[in-house]
């Protein structure tokens, strides 16, 4: 007896659970990947997976094997040109043919390196671990939040101000034809015959008062009939598809005065990806403008950005001064979402700072959707910080978070995401 | 081919794409001339699945269900990269022995491809499995699935108890050892899941006391003792290092011991296939190839269905030359058809070099004979009974003897009168577990002492162990729970450690 049985439509992906498995035990160097092409990757470039390799001495099973030497008599095929005793030289590199049988592949040496490719979800996974963002948050960041109204076609119900008319009419109609039609048969049918009888017999004649009386009743059926029901009733449907709304701006505002190191930027970095990704999920068109300063404010490109070293004193206000013309002159059409994000390990020059707070206050964040300070320094807060405390009360959307590691920038956010779920 | 019989049947439809009837209908043909031959198999359960599906079957070695773990994972991403670059192709089909015996048939396949399938795992494979000593002494088909069920429950079970990593821990070192966890000239206790169920709890317990044995070295019992101070723990050198350590490792939970046992049995399930490759693989393609031309004899198939037919299984029998670059050593599909084929000629058509050499088969009735041999052999000693100087000519099979001291190889015997026995002798041995696999012993136990193990390696011809014993070593370190010590012992005598590893668990680990 045979059973044939269709497995094709069981679980898909039973293998899950071996490669989240092989992700963890291999996390580390899939973090370290996932750092590595973060620092080199533009921060607009989220939605990609990233193939990592990992050396294969890593991922060796050992076992127990004989490795290469002694002595190995092996059975080969297709002899052309040997007779018994022939002393042959030994092949030479790969150490292929002449002994055993290829010994030397599981030690793991000469071996490439393991590749596979980390999908996009689970490189914005590891991405996330790293800030230690909320799930909640993390699904946030995959919806789209805004909605626009469509037409869809028509429903069954919905609110009167909704209702179409001439559709609710026109099924009002078409239920009165099929509704009556039977009676109509019928009635055509009576007609006809009063019409014959009457050729022959008189008005008064009982069979044509009979059959009268019965168009009567019949009419009265038809009359019978509501000329319209609810569920005649068709209503405008419509629907809400995700609309990113139009377009959004943001500064990226950064400090590369000398005390700004490597890693101070590369959180930095992080901090200005994150926004960028929360901003792809609003906005179909984003701009990205890049101010960096020292003692002098500069736009720059990307590459410059994060890559070009400075060094020198501090004057934050030169690049708030900087970011206001540039705001004014290209981003205040009204056609705008703009966002600032601003990164500083707070070292200002100490007069500057009053100015900086003034500017943004009057100058900026009133034209800002949302205007994120953080200041990444492991010790005390800096005198800049000090002054944009006293932005906070006063602005709702100004934000500023004090970051040690990147654990710190996802607070930044909270308040962020807050507004934007109510 | 031959046109022995008339073609008076209807052949059967061979359009490209399969359907379940043509599978059915094309079954019920070889199966009846499957039972015409008399092959005894295990009934039948043909599964078609996705090249998903196949992807994950392959990674969890070839198993319908299998416990997690990342080296599973890792295997799927390997074959997974490897065909979605057309690097290389799935294999047609994977059968598992098991009663019914679940073949697995890709969706992929054309209809002759499922055909050829059906009969050689349903048919080809089915039976040997059923047949073959190795199989019936060390596998129990009834109940490899339901064990896998078992193994796994128990292994999540641990996990959630005992966390994800401790069990991937144990497990990796458990993996390390998989092949060193036979008893080669013992046999086997049947699997039996209930057995296993009600005996489990029983005996961990039990084991727990028993392991108390190697503690029996405390200073108050030092004295009584004395005269046994020489005593050798275990008496006779053991050869199942993974056996060893689930009964004696002092420091191993129950749970622990359980899992060791876990993976002892599967990579016992395994022991078979890796002996009797060439006999498999070339009973399962004689009777495909057998199976189907018998069909085509009676007309039930069409011409386009045996052109595509004899392309796969020509492709499958292919044997490159050692100095084609392809050459990968010798194709067991290849010589397995080759041998089965010539015994059945030996049988058939006898010539006088066969009357020579194989006096009590030749003439003899060839299913008789095959049944005989399919039952009661294994690769190294099927190629030292069947291998005749015909195959041995045929393949132009010769060895070459490499000896690290000497400065070039030798041909040490090719297809000629004189060296038929020498290579057949040299090719069996290629195949002898015993001598390709190092030979492993546990040798002691320091039971006064550090309670430190000892492994040695009998070296046979010079050959030393690959630098990956360096790793298993740490790994049978973590078992034990104590020092471990690798030597071997070389063919002079001389005995050298080889590696060493401390252990002190009790600094290391949480427990």
């Amino acid at each position: 007896m045979v059973r044939i049985i269709d497995r094709r439509f069981d679980s898909k992906n039973k293998s899950a659970v071996n490669r989240q498995r092989f992700m963890r035990r291999f996390k580390g160097q899939i973090r370290e990947a996932v750092a590595d092409a973060i620092a080199g990757r533009s921060i607009k470039d989220l939605d990609n997976g990233e193939s990592v390799s990992i050396p294969s001495k890593d991922l060796s099973e050992p076992q127990f094997h004989h490795g290469r030497g002694g002595i190995w008599e092996t059975v080969f095929t297709g002899n052309d040109q040997f007779s018994s005793g022939d002393q042959i030289n030994r092949p030479q590199g790969g150490g292929g043919g002449g002994s055993g049988k290829g010994k030397a592949s599981k030690d793991g040496e000469g071996e490439d390196d393991f590749v596979f490719n980390l999908s996009r979800e689970e490189f914005l996974d590891v991405f996330f671990d790293d800030l230690a963002l909320p799930n909640l948050v993390k699904t946030q960041l995959a919806r789209i939040q805004e909605y626009k109204n469509q037409r869809a076609g028509f429903t069954n119900d919905g609110t009167p101000a909704n209702i179409n008319v001439v559709r609710s009419l026109r099924g009002a109609l078409g239920r009165r034809l099929a509704l009556a039609s039977p009676y109509q048969g019928r009635l055509r049918e009576l007609q006809k015959q009063i019409a014959e009888l009457l050729e022959t017999h008189p008005e008064d004649d009982p069979e044509i008062i009979r059959l009268k009386d019965e168009i009567g009743i019949l009419r009265a059926k038809i009359e019978a009939i509501p000329f319209i029901d609810s569920f005649d009733l068709r209503y405008n449907n419509r629907i809400k598809i995700p609309k990113p709304t139009t377009q959004a701006v943001m500064f990226c505002i950064m400090d590369v005065s000398g005390s700004m190191d490597e890693g101070k930027k590369a959180t930095a970095k992080r901090f200005f990806m994150l926004l960028y990704l929360f901003l792809t999920r609003t906005y179909e068109h984003i701009e990205v403008v890049f101010i960096r300063h020292h003692t002098v404010a500069k736009e720059v490109n990307e590459e410059d950005f994060f890559h070009s070293r400075e060094s020198g004193g501090t004057v934050v206000s030169s690049a708030i001064e900087l970011m206001k013309e540039i705001l004014h002159q290209r981003y205040l059409n009204g056609a705008w979402n703009v966002y600032g994000a601003q990164a500083s390990d707070g070292d200002n020059w100490e007069n500057d700072s009053p100015h900086c707070r003034e500017l943004l206050s009057t100058a900026i964040l009133p034209f800002l959707q949302y205007f994120a300070y953080i200041e990444i320094t492991p010790g005390e807060p800096q005198n800049l910080w000090r002054e944009y405390e006293k932005l906070v009360g006063a602005h709702a959307n100004f934000a500023m978070q004090h970051i040690e590691g990147l654990p710190d920038i996802y607070p930044v956010f909270r308040e962020l995401f807050k507004k934007k779920l109510a | 081919m031959s046109a022995k019989r008339q073609k008076r049947k209807q052949p059967l439809p061979a359009p490209g794409e399969w359907t379940f009837e043509l599978i059915e209908a094309y079954h019920a043909e070889i199966d009846r001339v499957a039972r015409d031959y008399g092959l005894d198999t295990y009934p039948n359960q043909i599964e078609l699945i996705t090249s998903e599906q196949m992807m994950d079957a392959y990674s969890s070695v070839g198993m319908p269900v299998n416990y997690h773990h990342w080296s599973f994972g890792k295997s799927f991403l390997q074959t997974e990269k490897g065909y979605r670059r057309g690097q290389m192709g799935l294999a047609y089909e994977i059968v598992i022995n098991s009663n019914p015996c679940i073949a697995y048939l890709m969706e992929e396949n054309t209809m002759t491809m499922q055909a050829l399938v059906i009969a050689h795992a349903a048919y080809g494979h089915n039976s040997f499995f059923k047949g073959n000593y190795l199989f019936r002494q060390w596998t129990n088909a009834d109940a490899i699935v339901d064990y896998l069920l078992f193994a796994r429950n128990y292994l999540s079970e641990c996990e959630e108890r005992y966390g994800e990593e401790e069990v991937e821990l144990l497990l990796d070192s458990c993996h390390a050892l998989m092949n060193v966890g036979v008893d080669r000239y013992k046999r086997p206790a049947k699997l039996s899941l209930t057995k296993e169920l009600t005996r489990q709890r029983e005996r961990a317990e039990y084991l727990q006391s028993q392991v108390n044995d190697l503690w029996r070295t405390l200073p108050t019992q030092q004295i009584k003792t004395q005269a046994v101070e020489t005593r050798r723990f275990p008496p006779e050198p053991q050869e199942n290092l993974l056996y060893f350590i689930e009964k004696n490792a002092p420091l191993l939970e129950p749970w622990q011991r359980e899992v060791v046992r876990i993976v002892r049995k599967i990579g016992q399930y395994f022991f078979p296939q890796r002996q009797t490759q060439v006999m498999n693989e070339g009973w399962a393609t004689y009777w495909h190839y057998t199976l189907i031309n018998t069909l085509f004899d009676e007309g039930l198939l069409t011409d386009s269905f045996m052109m595509e037919f004899l392309h796969s299984h020509t492709n499958v029998v292919y044997q490159p030359a050692y100095n084609e670059p392809w050459y990968r050593g010798l194709n067991p599909y290849a010589l397995g058809f080759a041998m089965w084929q010539d015994i059945q000629r030996i049988c058939e058509h006898p010539t006088d070099e066969d009357r020579y050499w194989f006096p009590d088969i030749a003439g003899s009735n060839w299913r008789e004979t095959f049944d005989f041999a399919m039952r009661n052999f294994k690769d190294e000693s099927f190629i030292a009974q069947f291998l005749s100087p015909k195959v041995m000519r045929d393949f132009r099979l010769f060895a070459i003897l490499d000896d690290d001291h000497e400065g070039k190889l030798k041909v040490s015997a090719i297809h000629d009168e004189a060296g038929y026995r020498k290579v057949r002798e040299i090719l069996s041995d290629n195949y002898n577990l015993g001598s390709r696999e190092p030979n492993l012993q546990v040798w002691n136990v320091d039971l006064r002492g550090d309670r430190s193990l000892t492994l040695r390696h009998q070296a046979y011809l010079r050959r030393p162990l690959s630098d990956a014993a360096d790793e298993v070593i740490k790994h049978v370190a973590r078992l034990w729970g104590f020092a471990v010590k690798m030597e071997v012992a070389h063919e002079d005598g001389r005995i050298e450690v080889l590696y060493e590893r401390h252990q002190d668990r009790r600094k290391t680990d949480k427990n």
